[in-house]
């Protein structure tokens, strides 16, 4: 349903789980919460930091397929870091 | 902490009626899900609007399109959190969300479907999910 609010009254990604790419090479998958002048508000939020750990598309296959891990319940990606936000289920 | 059970007894209605049978402790999730043959539906019911607004619809949809589980079972989240937290260890290498459905066959989960998978998504498209996956696990063939 591309284009549906799914909460009316708010942005279209919001309560939308998304990945947040980083221009510091972090990747961010977590429920949108807003956009603000801090940057991009999320939550329940699994980080992948590169070189650590599996690659960045394995990684997020595993958050497709199993679930987000949760590494923070909230937290706000800098504005100025922020290169890309989409939807983790295209 | 829980919401009024006046807020989300409708919520726990549209799933009896559509055949649920409720889950609301531990020692009823074990009886439902342990040591049990057959294909078993769980349900994790919540009261995101939005979600499980879709959810719960899109479940009703599938089950009247044929092929079924022998048996459609539902906890809720944040509400019954014993029964919650039992019926997720049966489902344990999946990262809890709510909703959230797990499609169980003969104890193996078969199939399973995140709250990532319902956002934004009509009843309808979830219905497709469903069925698509009742229809490999749950069939005669199956």
């Amino acid at each position: 349903m591309s284009g549906h609010v799914f909460h009316p009254g708010h942005e279209e990604l919001h309560g939308v789980t998304v990945v947040v790419t980083g221009s510091t090479g972090r990747t961010y998958v977590g429920r949108y919460h807003e956009r603000n002048q801090r940057g991009v508000v999320l939550k329940d939020v699994g980080i992948h930091e590169p070189g650590n750990g599996l690659p960045l598309e394995d990684w997020l296959e595993r958050q497709r397929k199993f679930g987000v891990k949760v590494d923070e319940r909230a937290l706000v990606v800098p504005g100025d870091e922020v290169v890309d936000v989409g939807r983790l289920e295209a | 902490m829980p919401y009024p059970e006046q807020l989300v007894a409708p919520m726990r209605a549209e799933m009896r009626q559509m055949g649920a049978e409720e889950l609301k402790t531990p020692a009823e999730v074990d009886a439902a899900l342990g040591d049990v043959r057959g294909t078993t539906l769980v349900f994790v019911n919540s009261v995101c609007g939005c979600a499980a607004g879709m959810a719960r619809p899109g479940l009703s949809l599938a089950l009247n399109r044929g092929v079924k589980p022998d048996r459609i079972v539902t906890v809720f989240a944040g509400q019954d959190t014993d029964a919650t937290s039992r019926a997720r260890q049966y489902f344990s290498d999946y990262q809890p969300s709510s909703p959230s459905m797990a499609l169980i066959r003969d104890g193996e989960v078969v199939h399973f479907v995140h709250r990532h998978q319902i956002e934004g998504r009509s009843p309808q498209v979830i219905a497709d999910n469903l069925a698509q996956a009742f229809d490999k696990y749950c069939g005669a063939t199956a």
